[in-house]
């Protein structure tokens, strides 16, 4: 009983960042834009993060500069891929790159720091029911938000009209900007939320997941966010489904070491790639039509004035 | 001045563009409310959509996906969008063009209802026919300027497109006597699933074309005319290597390229992109088609002078007008454009041309360049396979014409037995599936 109780709390703190970034990039596709610098502004979302808590001693005001950080290499990509029209893959993959060597930067004055990690919940008489309840009423604040963050954006993308012309954008730029809507700037908020969430979801590592900050500690979750995007077919429901999945996968294959399974722990860390496949595959010969990517991904668009 | 399309949505001006501003992968109603400016909640507008749908006889299922429709009820969105608004002023850009003369009569019908609720329509066409039939004013654009403003019902077809064109058309002349020869291009029991998200299924599709014959194929838009170019020129493999038969050699399995050394040419309707690489030279966008059985090859090696011989054969026999001798390929107008990549596959002396839209968006001095240049090419023994959506073009140098529908080639009528009615008929599906033409028709 422990144990399961154990792995499932592991698996919720490994699947919330990969649930927060992927959420905020599942937003920036839906507007037609492929941001690939995922990894790129988790990392400097951690690094600032931690800084912001180990200055001010505050996991709040940490997680609050990880989102500014997030959101301001997020600016970067929109002032290239958007306001440039740069290629968008390119503008990424820079981003990330340009995020790994920032993030070592700023973070070289705290490695071998510590801090006070984010306080999980506690109810009395809630939080001790035996099994689920540290898994429902004993989380960070950091578990609670990113499900709230997974359901506002369903809300807000299939129950509101800013988040319909945000799907139109995805969908056909063209039309939308003949229809009279600012695409361009309606992608970069789409970009910038991809950005604070990223941001958010690279502060969690420091400030919950462990409380100190090494360079590179994002370890390519924001490659896995990218992958469970598309692992999701776009819709924040199976997104959920996927971020656990995944989560559970790389937890698995550590308790699996553990037990001495005779698989090669490569290749269990491969499963959820393999899964993306598979999934992609099965969703493509399912539907006779109509395309499950917002149709517009990744393509530049320039107005004409 | 107006300062974008929502101030002019604004102050009551309703717009129905020709290229539809419709998003594929969202619903009817989600597409409506796109074009509306949000005051009222949706489930409202769906409700008025389907009140002001009904009221117009333009039925539409606000729950379906965009993808999903035909040609005809996606025009019906735009038009019911801009009624949503109540406009009272509609402009229609070429609002007939993917539509089958039944669809289009229904359209009139709706239109004459606008008029008489007092709504004002500016209703752009180059139909001489449905001006006349529609217009109380019409004003003649001709290269930007207004050149006449009249009472098109005081006017004859004639006297308008006069006006249109300035001057008269040079005439198409078919050599008096053409011979046909050989079956060379055979399609028998041609069927393809589609390959594409939005695809048409061909099915069963066969038909002989001899040399020294033109068959024209047409039909609306989006019916299977894509696929079967794509069937034909070896861009979509056939299974079965004997439904393509080309110079009497199974070629269904053939590449585009082993198809081009049979003498095959293939002129696609997509000019940039698909006919040329745009951002290429024209000399290389020769090369491109020309390499598998034109000598611009030796040994790996491209003969720059060969393809340059190229362009400037073309440009002569068929009077490309460019700025220099070897422009790219997206410099050029599109009439020229075509007349290019018409003449660079004609120049080949092919056994075998396969043409789709050859004179799509192209002013009237190149289309009969380009019409007179198919004939003489029938005329000396090739075989020509002509799809387009103009009936005009077809009457003029058809030899039989055939009608796509739903994936499916009608039997071919010879020209001089091929009346507008019987076409329409058939373009909306009569003939070949009553149901599904009333469907198509009367939805």
């Amino acid at each position: 009983m422990e144990l399961v109780e154990a792995i499932i709390l592991a698996v919720l703190a490994a699947s919330t960042p990969l649930l927060i970034a992927a959420t905020g990039e599942l937003v920036t596709e839906r507007s037609g834009v492929l941001n690939l610098g995922v990894e790129g502004m988790m990392i400097v979302g951690a690094a600032c993060g931690f800084a912001g808590a180990w200055l001010t001693g505050s996991i709040f005001i940490g997680a609050l500069f990880g989102i500014v950080a997030g959101t301001m290499m997020s600016l970067i990509f929109a002032l290239m891929a958007l306001g440039l029209a740069v290629n968008q893959v390119a503008t990424g993959l820079a981003l990330t790159i340009l995020g790994v060597g920032l993030s070592g930067l700023i973070g070289a004055r705290f490695v071998g720091e510590r801090i006070t990690p984010a306080v999980h919940l506690s109810i009395p008489g809630l939080t001790d029911i035996p099994l689920v309840g540290r898994v429902l009423f004993g989380e960070d604040a950091f578990v609670y938000v990113s499900i709230a963050l997974v359901v506002g954006v369903w809300w807000f993308l299939y129950r509101t009209r800013a988040g319909l012309i945000l799907r139109a954008c995805g969908d056909n730029h063209v039309s939308a900007h003949a229809l009279g809507y600012p695409v361009l700037r309606i992608r970069t908020f789409a970009v910038m939320f991809g950005g604070a969430c990223a941001g958010l979801a690279g502060a969690y590592l420091p400030l919950a997941y462990t409380p100190f900050f090494i360079p590179g500690m994002t370890a390519g979750r924001g490659w896995i966010a990218l992958a469970l995007v598309v692992f999701s077919s776009w819709r924040p429901g199976r997104l959920v489904v996927g971020a656990y999945l995944f989560g559970a996968v790389t937890i698995l294959q550590l308790h699996a070491q553990g037990w001495g399974v005779g698989i090669p722990s490569q290749f269990m860390s491969a499963l959820p790639y393999l899964a993306t496949i598979i999934v992609l595959v099965m969703l493509s010969r399912a539907r006779s039509g109509g395309s499950t990517a917002p149709a517009a991904l990744g393509t530049v668009f320039v107005p004409d004035r | 001045m107006l300062s974008g399309p929502s101030e002019a949505r604004r102050r009551g001006i309703g717009l129905v563009f020709q290229h539809f501003s419709l998003f594929d992968n969202l619903t009817v109603a989600e597409n409506v409310a796109l074009g509306l400016d949000g005051r009222e909640s949706f489930k409202d507008m769906s409700a008025r959509l389907e009140q002001v749908s009904k009221i117009y006889g333009l039925p539409l299922d606000p729950r379906r996906e965009v993808w999903q429709l035909s040609v005809g009820e996606r025009q019906r969105i735009e038009i019911v969008r801009a009624l949503m608004q109540d406009p009272k002023f509609l402009i229609l850009d070429e609002p007939t063009a993917v539509l089958t003369p039944q669809e289009a009569d229904q359209l009139f019908i709706v239109l004459e209802r606008l008029k008489a609720e007092g709504r004002a329509i500016l209703y752009i066409s180059h139909k001489l026919e449905e001006v006349k039939r529609l217009c109380d004013t019409a004003t003649i654009l001709r290269g930007g300027r207004k050149v006449a403003t009249c009472n098109p019902r005081l006017e004859t077809a004639a006297s308008l497109a006069r006006m249109m064109v300035g001057g008269e058309i040079r005439e198409v002349k078919a050599a008096s006597s053409r011979k046909t020869t050989v079956p060379r291009l055979v399609v028998n029991d041609l069927s393809l699933a589609p390959s594409e998200a939005h695809g048409v299924r061909l099915e069963h599709i066969s038909f002989e074309l001899k040399g020294g014959e033109i068959l024209g194929i047409a039909g609306v838009a989006g019916n299977g005319q894509d696929e079967l170019f794509a069937a034909l020129s070896g861009e979509r493999l056939a299974k079965d290597p004997g439904t393509v038969v080309i110079e009497g050699i199974a070629a269904g399995h053939l590449s585009i390229t082993q198809r081009r050394r049979l003498g095959a040419a293939f002129v696609p309707e997509e000019r940039l992109g698909h006919g040329t690489a745009p951002r290429m030279k024209l000399s290389e966008n020769a090369l491109l088609t020309g390499h598998a059985a034109s000598g611009m090859v030796h040994r790996g090696f491209i003969d720059t002078a060969a393809t340059l011989k190229t362009v400037d054969r073309a440009t002569e026999t068929f009077d490309v007008r460019k700025a220099k001798r070897d422009p790219e390929a997206a410099s050029l107008s599109g009439g020229n454009l075509q007349k290019f990549i018409v003449g660079r596959e004609i120049l080949r002396n092919p056994a075998v041309l396969v043409v789709s839209q050859p004179t799509w968006g192209v002013d009237a001095g190149a289309a009969a360049v380009i019409r007179q240049a198919l004939l003489d090419l029938a005329t000396a023994g090739a075989a020509v396979l002509v799809t387009s959506q103009d009936l005009d073009e077809l009457a003029e140098i058809a030899d039989r014409i055939a009608v796509m529908f739903h994936g499916k080639l009608s039997a071919p009528l010879a020209t001089s037995e091929a009346s507008r009615e019987k076409l329409g008929l058939l373009m909306g599906g009569s003939s070949l599936e009553p149901k599904e033409a009333a469907h198509a028709v009367g939805a």
